[in-house]
């Protein structure tokens, strides 16, 4: 391994143990010792060139600065001549791998006993230098290894606590050292939009499986512009021939109703997905010399990118997916294709069976323990488990009223409202914008959940964790009926990073004639934002209901990880 | 596959009698090309492969010998002939080629010239699980002066009656003003469901439908349909709303029996169930302020789009043909004068005209917003301005031919006068003859 080779990866260790300086705040050790600079002068030049390129410091590294001119106080403390030019240099946007080469070499001497994973690159590469020459040392060089010696032991105990959780920037995670497991996963194209690099890929895999792509539409507000935006009016059907070839008429025809909101809500759509995938299997041939179990899988993924063009999959959708292909690969060689078909397509039943009719069954067999008579119960928006729920307490002769909570623009809460009170379910109607005024009156507010995360918080509608905060505010028990197939290995702490944004031109209203954001994208100012999903933390919810029982919400990564030792 | 499409070019231009007694309607030069070649281009650019061709056995035999559909048209034409005595309705066609049909079908007409997105009607079609997905048109006023016509136009046949939903894409009711005799009657079931209906005169059809199979074999089990706009459609849009396909249970097995025997249109799929599910669970809904579910619970649904801009002709009449004709060009990007055709330099062809291929321009001619078809010579000193010259015309010296339709192989003879006249196929027009105004067929 050559010298240069070995100061990258130093560089881009020391790189991950600057940002761990922001999450820990041990005391700094000053030591007095003696290392070798072997390129004192390349190290200098490094740290000009960086100077050079005039980046920005973000919020860490201004707390790193702030530390670090702290640490710099203490030292001046013992030793007076400190250079402060020098440490500056050394604040220079170190998270970009190049700066920390300045600190990269002092560690390259320092065989500090009991740095583990980034020690033993430092260590051997300290060996590689083997002429022991020792320029005259700066002082503004002697604090630099003095610092990089704190940082290495930080790094160390952290280590020794176990601790992996290095939030350092995607590019950089890839490059850490080999002892350090890869914590960081891939992040999925869906939130990477203004990434151009991340857009090629997809364009390029678009192309090879001949799906055209969609184009964003209209101007996405900044917290935002990593997410996709599409109009409804330019439906991905516009590029694609009518007969269609390529796409199974079934995938298309779903696609477009995810598009057009005709099949909405998660158990609908996973529904609506597993019946067009019995439609593709029954429709399918195996060609000749390919295996039944890897040709239609490869023939899933097309469509299953179509589908994701079309409306960004669900958490629901992406389990049954799994569910379906673990099936299909799970197919013996030997198997005929009729055979195979068929126990594919009662596979598919029996998932819909259980996961989505019995498990209601079971959730509202549980539910309706916890709804009592004369309960005032609030409900958001249209969610298909929870108006069961309500619908067969109803039917179980519990008394109780509902207060159904809706919000612009979808304005789901008329179905749900509709479906109740055609059963004949007293109810009231109220905008989100009142539900501090009706709080007082209710008893308990059922919630449905889009996804649940394997960090406890609840994905559902966007004002879902408006709803529960407020309850919370009025101690309102809150309750969230969410099935298990729903359950969802992501950790989410904000809404921000992985969410869908809807089309913008939904928030555009007219009323008494006159439609006042018509002409939205003329104003270069204005950003029109319709989000669809948010995060409900754990604090605020107090029961999950599930088919396997009724749960505290920190239990989810428990059923999570049952539910993969099981599989 | 997701459609089949098919072609209807067997009908006989029963409104234009004095172009199509010698050439079939579906070969009639429009801008040059034959008039089924517009369709079948719209079919090819939106991506079919392949397209039944129901027609004559005398267009097949034109087909097969035009170079236009032999060389621009890739698609592969199944050609199914049928007899020519014109008893046979486009329904009666449909149940000729049931049992090519294997999936849903988009059945389109000969005379259709369009530059409709297509994708918005079957996005329809598909979105909803229609039944019945159809396109129109707002119609436009014709401009053009049309030979024959004395005094001024009379009013276009009598009107369609479209009454659709407040969105404007469901096909609420359909009726025709001969099939009204005392006026409008709009059943209470339709009104209760759709408060909100907007009727709409004026609207043209393009006879473009995008068909479920099980249209296509209730047609063979029904005889009695014979013409799909004028009974299949509105039958299908009445259908909508009626009892017995909303799935309201019969009484007795022997009414159940009487209706299994006489019209009983399948509409639910194989996966019936799962549907159901699918759409019990969305929360959507295409109405709001009733009780009721989506599409109120109903199987059979038509779907129409109504085009606002854009082209789109029915060449089923003069007055059609020869709007068409001047705007058919604008469609496409083409050179005003054919490569082959030979024009000499001191001619006038004017930017809106069309030559044919293989023409003789002579000098000193004056072409304005003209259409000279193929093979046709044009001799010194004509002026010819807002005329339809089609294939194989001769047109001697000094000719002034206005707002004309010159039929096929007719030899204007020297220094004739017409204005808004149509001369029929072969005729001969005597020299210094004049004629204003005159339909002329007899050779």
């Amino acid at each position: 391994m050559s010298l240069c080779e070995m100061t990258h990866q130093c560089k881009a260790a020391l790189c991950m143990l600057l940002m761990n300086l922001t999450i820990s705040n041990t005391r700094l050790q000053v030591t007095n010792s003696s290392c070798n600079f072997p390129d004192g002068p390349e190290k200098t030049g490094d740290i000009e060139r960086i100077k050079n390129e005039g980046k920005e410091l973000t919020k860490e590294e201004k707390q790193r600065l702030r530390k670090e001119k702290k640490q710099q106080k203490k030292n001046k403390e013992k030793k007076d001549e400190k250079a402060p030019l020098e440490s500056e240099k050394e604040k220079k946007p170190a998270s970009s791998s190049p700066a920390s080469q300045a600190t990269a070499q002092p560690p390259t001497q320092k065989a500090s006993s009991g740095v583990p994973a980034p020690a033993p690159v430092p260590v051997a590469a300290s060996e590689a230098p083997s002429p022991v020459d020792k320029p005259a040392k700066s002082k503004a060089e002697l604090k630099a290894e003095r610092r990089a010696r704190q940082e290495a032991e930080r790094a160390s105990k952290q280590s020794k606590k176990g601790e992996v959780g290095q939030q350092a920037a995607p590019s950089k995670a890839k490059a850490p050292p080999s002892e350090l497991q890869p914590v960081v996963k891939r992040l999925p194209e869906h939130i990477q939009v203004d990434n151009p690099e991340v857009l090629k890929k997809l364009a390029k895999k678009l192309e090879r499986q001949q799906i055209p792509l969609r184009s964003d539409y209209g101007y996405k507000v900044s917290l935002f512009s990593h997410l996709h935006q599409y109009s409804r009016k330019a439906p991905l059907t516009q590029q694609l021939s009518i007969p269609s070839s390529v796409i199974h008429p079934a995938i298309v025809q779903l696609g477009l109703q995810y598009s057009q909101g005709i099949v909405a809500g998660s158990n609908a759509r996973s529904v609506a997905l597993l019946h067009a995938f019995k439609q593709i299997i029954r429709d399918y041939t195996t060609p000749p010399n390919e295996e039944l179990s890897r040709d239609l899988v490869n023939k899933l993924k097309p469509y299953i990118s179509f589908l994701n063009q079309c409306r960004p999959l669900s958490a629901s959708m992406g389990n049954a997916i799994k569910y379906i292909k673990k099936e299909i690969s799970n197919i013996p060689s030997q198997c005929k294709e009729e055979e195979a078909k068929s126990k594919l397509q009662d596979c598919i039943d029996c998932y819909i069976n259980e996961k989505i009719i019995l498990a209601a069954k079971a959730i509202a067999k549980y539910a309706i323990e916890k709804i009592s008579d004369g309960d005032v119960i609030l409900v958001y928006g249209c969610s298909s488990l929870v108006n069961h729920i309500l619908c067969e307490a109803f039917e179980k002769n519990r008394k109780f009223r509902v207060i159904v909570v809706d919000s612009r623009p979808r304005l789901e809460g008329r179905e749900a409202l509709r479906r109740l009170v055609q059963r004949g379910i007293s109810c009231t109607y109220v905008l989100i914008s009142a539900v501090s005024y009706i709080l007082p009156e209710v008893s308990k507010v059922f919630l449905g959940a889009h996804a649940l995360l394997a960090n406890g918080y609840v994905m559902s509608r966007v004002g879902t964790s408006q709803i529960a905060l407020v309850a919370k505010a009025f101690n309102v028990p809150v309750l969230v009926c969410c099935e298990t197939y729903k359950f969802c290995e992501r950790v989410q702490t904000d809404s921000f990073v992985s969410n869908e944004l809807d089309d913008p031109d939904d928030l555009i209203v007219t009323r008494k004639g006159k439609t006042h954001l018509e002409h939205w994208q003329d104003v270069s100012s204005l950003g029109l934002l319709n989000l669809v999903y948010d995060v409900t933390p754990p604090d605020f919810v107090d029961l999950v209901i599930t088919d396997l029982g009724m749960i505290p919400c920190t239990s989810v990564p428990v059923v999570l990880r049952v539910k993969n030792v099981d599989q | 596959m997701e459609f089949q499409a098919v072609l209807m070019a067997a009908g006989g231009g029963s409104r234009m009698t004095d172009l199509t007694y010698n050439t079939p309607k579906a070969m009639l030069p429009v801008g040059n090309k034959p008039l089924m070649w517009y369709p079948l281009n719209l079919l090819e650019r939106v991506g079919f492969e392949e397209v039944i061709v129901i027609t004559t056995k005398e267009v097949q035999k034109m087909m097969s010998a035009d170079p236009k559909i032999k060389q621009d048209v890739k698609m592969k034409l199944e050609v199914v002939c049928i007899q020519e005595d014109g008893d046979m309705g486009t329904a009666d066609a449909l149940r000729h080629i049931q049992p090519k049909i294997k999936t849903d079908i988009l059945v389109v007409s000969c005379d259709l010239i369009t530059d409709a997105a297509l994708h918005e009607v079957v996005d329809l079609f598909r979105a909803h699980n229609a039944t019945l997905a159809m396109l129109m048109s707002k119609a436009h006023e014709f401009t053009e002066t049309v030979p024959g016509q004395k005094g001024k136009k009379k009013t276009a046949e009598q009107r369609d009656f479209v009454g659709v939903d407040e969105s404007g894409k469901r096909l609420l009711f359909m009726a025709n003003e001969a099939d009204l005799e005392e006026g409008l009657s709009i059943r209470k079931s339709i009104l209760r469901k759709h408060p909100r209906v907007h009727i709409k005169t004026g609207l043209v059809d393009a006879h473009l439908y995008c068909l479920k199979k099980s249209v296509v074999d209730f047609l063979t089990d029904n005889k009695s349909i014979s013409s799909i706009r004028g009974e299949l459609v509105p039958y299908l849009v009445r259908k909508q709303f009626s009892k017995t396909i909303n799935g309201q249970k019969t009484k007795d097995d022997v009414e159940d029996q009487n209706q299994k025997k006489s019209d009983k249109l399948h509409i639910s799929s194989r996966d019936e169930p799962l549907l159901q599910l699918a759409q019990e669970r969305s929360c959507w809904n295409d109405h709001r302020g009733d009780m009721s579910e989506a599409y109120h619970g109903g199987k059979l649904r038509c779907y129409v789009h109504i085009m606002d801009q854009g082209l789109c002709y029915r060449v089923n009449t003069l007055a059609a043909y020869i709007e068409a004709n001047r705007l058919a060009p604008k469609l496409f990007e083409e050179p005003v004068v054919h490569p082959s055709a030979v024009t000499s330099e001191r001619c006038q062809i004017g930017s809106d005209s069309i030559i044919g291929a293989s023409c003789q321009v002579a000098e000193k001619t004056s072409i304005k917003r003209s259409t000279i078809g193929n093979s046709t010579t044009v001799k010194e000193k004509v002026k010819v301005t807002n005329s339809i010259i089609m294939h194989g015309v001769t047109i001697e010296e000094g000719c002034n031919i206005q707002g004309s339709v010159i039929c096929s192989n007719a030899i204007i003879g020297r220094g004739a006068d017409l204005k808004y006249c149509l001369v029929g196929n072969g005729q001969r027009i005597e020299p210094e003859g004049e004629a204003h105004n005159i339909i002329g067929n007899d050779a």
